[in-house]
């Protein structure tokens, strides 16, 4: 078990890591969730010992990591650009880890062998033993990096954008392979990502960062249906922000039916409403101050603008065999899905990151 | 292959004819007519004569002297190279820049100011000169002093070649190779080393080739004692102010030999270093 306490890290002026708690159960399969920058790298560097904390507590199974270096720590690390040994062959890359312990350690050659082929086999690169790096496609090359790190039979294995350099088919391939690996291997895994869907996909558990900070920790569906912190909601893809006031728990506003959002325990007031273009859906309502200014199709998606007397524009994004027939310069009443409703105070600080919706921008 | 250059169809061919013509002949005159010229002087009186003049004890002792300076510089600059292009290249340290800077030096500097610094610093009325002396050790005129100027003059080389290449490759393979239980010297002999090679050997190769052929700074330095601080190059320039133009020839073609074996190599070199 992982156990990250009060992690605080700067570089120079810049405060990378503001304060990170988290657990890590053994076994699990955890994914580290955030925009680039928000200090995802560096906290798997200091769990490798690649970096090192300026406070805080980092105890895994009991002994304290951070008395111990990197070379003691038995990490699997999977860089994000795969930092293979290009002059090294895919087999000598894999028997990196074994061949340089200490002789006494030093497994037999055969075994190192041995141990080197089953990788191989469970890697599915059996074929390419020989190869060198460079004469490997990103997604051979990434499935070495794993094979290298896992030769070691690691404590923890840590993955840096695993998948970031690759094509969205390979991707998708080497999710379900990581997964399957993960389960044989049983070891406890944290992998960094920028993107939601691999995230949710793959990991037993996501952990939202922003700006140095953990926003969130969850399941797909809490972090979706309840976002903990406009940040999250906002990466979540939740763009569309609505001034509202908040009264009995529920959000009101001219033009804006929000009986599906679920009601907040909070005071009544001023408050934000966020919410997923493409959970919300329109009513004609002569009466609403929304008026349609523009639509386009993109053959699946029907995206509307709607602007308000105010001037406030906001997108929406409707299936386009369901959508009602909309016309330009008609008033229509907002009626969302689901939705997530913040007072004007929440987060300041992670409010000033405005990440941009990746999942959204993605499918357009 | 297309000409490069922006022409247009039926536009004269002369230009560039006349162009390469131009190139050719420079290259004829300056650098080939030279070469072949040594040669033909050196044995413009025959074989037995050339072999006669490399026999001379004096010019032995030349080439010898100047292999030990080479045997002694090379490797030295092949660890300074190292160790600077290491500490450059993967820390972050108060005056990097500086250093940067100072392993350029000796490139700016002619090699002469080279010499003259280390006389006045290391000669009898050099600023060090009677401590060295009262510990009877004899820097100028001898073997250290030459050894010092010719490790100036060549430092930059190895340092220069390596030092780009590790920035480009960053750190990561190193970091790759700690996070799987190798020591520090593994990484360098199994990681670092390797992905270093060749650059490494071309450096070594630029700098024997100017560890062999510098004049300037060890001229000062040496005292051009006949068959005891005579180094090849200065030996030549003895020999062809004896009037011995047929012996100042031959040891000329030692050195040429030398720069001709030094060229293949780094051609070789430069093609490995592309793969
Ligand atoms: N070695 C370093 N020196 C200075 N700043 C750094 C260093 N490493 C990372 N940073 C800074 O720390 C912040 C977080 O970086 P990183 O952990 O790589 O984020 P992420 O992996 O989430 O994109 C960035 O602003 C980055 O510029
Ligand atoms: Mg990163």
């Amino acid at each position: 078990m992982i156990s990250i306490s009060s992690m605080t890290k700067s570089f120079g002026p810049t405060a990378v890591l503001r304060g990170i708690d988290l657990n890590i159960e053994a076994g699990e399969l955890v994914a580290l969730l955030g925009p680039s920058g928000s200090g995802k790298t560096t906290l798997l560097k200091i769990i490798a010992g690649l970096e090192w904390p300026d406070a805080g507590g980092l105890v895994v199974d009991g002994k304290n990591w951070l008395a111990l270096s990197a070379q003691q720590r038995r990490i699997g690390f999977v860089f994000q650009h795969y930092a293979l040994f290009p002059h090294m062959t895919v087999r000598d890359n894999i028997a990196f880890g074994l061949s340089v312990r200490p002789r006494a350690e030093r497994p037999g050659k055969s075994v190192i062998a041995a141990k080197v082929d089953d990788l191989l086999g469970l890697l599915q690169i059996a074929h390419l033993a020989d190869r060198f790096p460079g004469q490997l496609s990103g997604g051979q090359r990434q499935r070495v990096a794993l094979g290298r790190a896992l030769a070691i039979e690691p404590a923890v294995l840590l993955l840096d954008e695993p998948f970031g350099a690759l094509d969205a088919a390979i991707r998708r391939d080497l999710r379900r392979w990581l997964r399957e690996v993960h389960q044989k291997t049983g070891s406890t895994t944290l992998f960094v990502t920028h993107d939601q869907e691999e995230a949710f996909e793959l990991a037993d558990r996501v952990v939202v960062m922003g700006e140095g900070r953990i926003e969130q920790i969850g399941s797909a569906d809490q972090i979706h249906d309840r976002p903990a912190s406009p940040f999250v909601a906002r990466f979540m893809g939740a763009v569309v922000e609505l001034p509202v006031t908040l009264r009995a728990g529920r959000a009101e506003a001219a033009g804006l039916d929000a009986r599906a959002v679920e009601r907040r325990a909070m005071a009544d007031g001023p408050a934000r409403l966020f919410l997923r273009p493409d959970a919300i859906a329109l009513e004609a309502d002569p009466a609403s101050p929304w008026r349609l200014t523009h639509k386009a199709s993109n053959g699946a998606m029907i995206r509307a603008t709607l602007q308000q007397d105010g001037g406030l524009e906001i997108p929406v994004d409707l299936p386009r065999h369901s959508a009602p027939d909309l016309s330009l310069g008609s008033a229509y009443r907002l009626r969302p899905l689901t939705g997530a409703v913040f007072s004007f105070d929440a987060a300041p600080q992670a409010d000033a990151a405005r990440p941009l919706p990746i999942l959204k921008e993605k499918r357009l | 292959m297309q000409a490069v250059g922006v022409m247009a169809p039926g536009q004269s061919t002369m230009i560039p004819r006349v162009l390469i013509g131009v190139a050719v002949a420079l290259t004829l005159l300056i650098v080939v007519a030279p070469l072949v010229y040594i040669f033909s002087r050196a044995f413009a009186e025959g074989w037995q004569v050339y072999a006669a003049n490399l026999m001379h004890p004096a010019t032995v002792h030349a080439i010898w002297l100047t292999s030990v300076v080479a045997l002694i510089v090379v490797p030295l600059n092949i660890a300074f190279g190292i160790a600077a292009a290491w500490a450059v290249a993967r820390f972050r340290f108060w005056g990097r820049g500086l250093l940067v800077t100072a392993i350029e030096i000796p490139f700016s500097i002619s090699p002469i100011i080279a010499g003259i610094c280390y006389l006045l610093l290391y000669g009898r009325q050099g600023i060090l000169g009677p401590w060295l002396q009262a510990n009877d050790l004899q820097v100028m005129f001898a073997l250290p002093g030459i050894v010092l100027v010719t490790m100036f003059v060549t430092a930059p080389f190895v340092a220069r070649e390596v030092l780009p290449l590790m920035q480009a490759q960053g750190s990561e393979q190193e970091e790759a190779a700690v996070t799987l239980g190798a020591s520090g010297w593994q990484i360098f002999t199994r990681v670092t080393l390797p992905n270093i090679r060749w650059a490494l050997l071309y450096g070594a190769v630029l700098c024997t080739a100017r560890a062999v052929g510098e004049f300037g700074g060890v001229s000062v330095v040496s005292g051009n004692i006949r068959g005891q601080t005579n180094t090849l190059p200065l030996h030549v320039e003895l020999l062809f102010n004896d009037l011995n133009a047929t012996g100042a020839f031959a040891a000329a073609s030692v050195l040429t030999l030398l720069a001709l074996v030094v060229l293949v190599v780094k051609t070789v070199l430069e093609t490995r270093r592309g793969v």
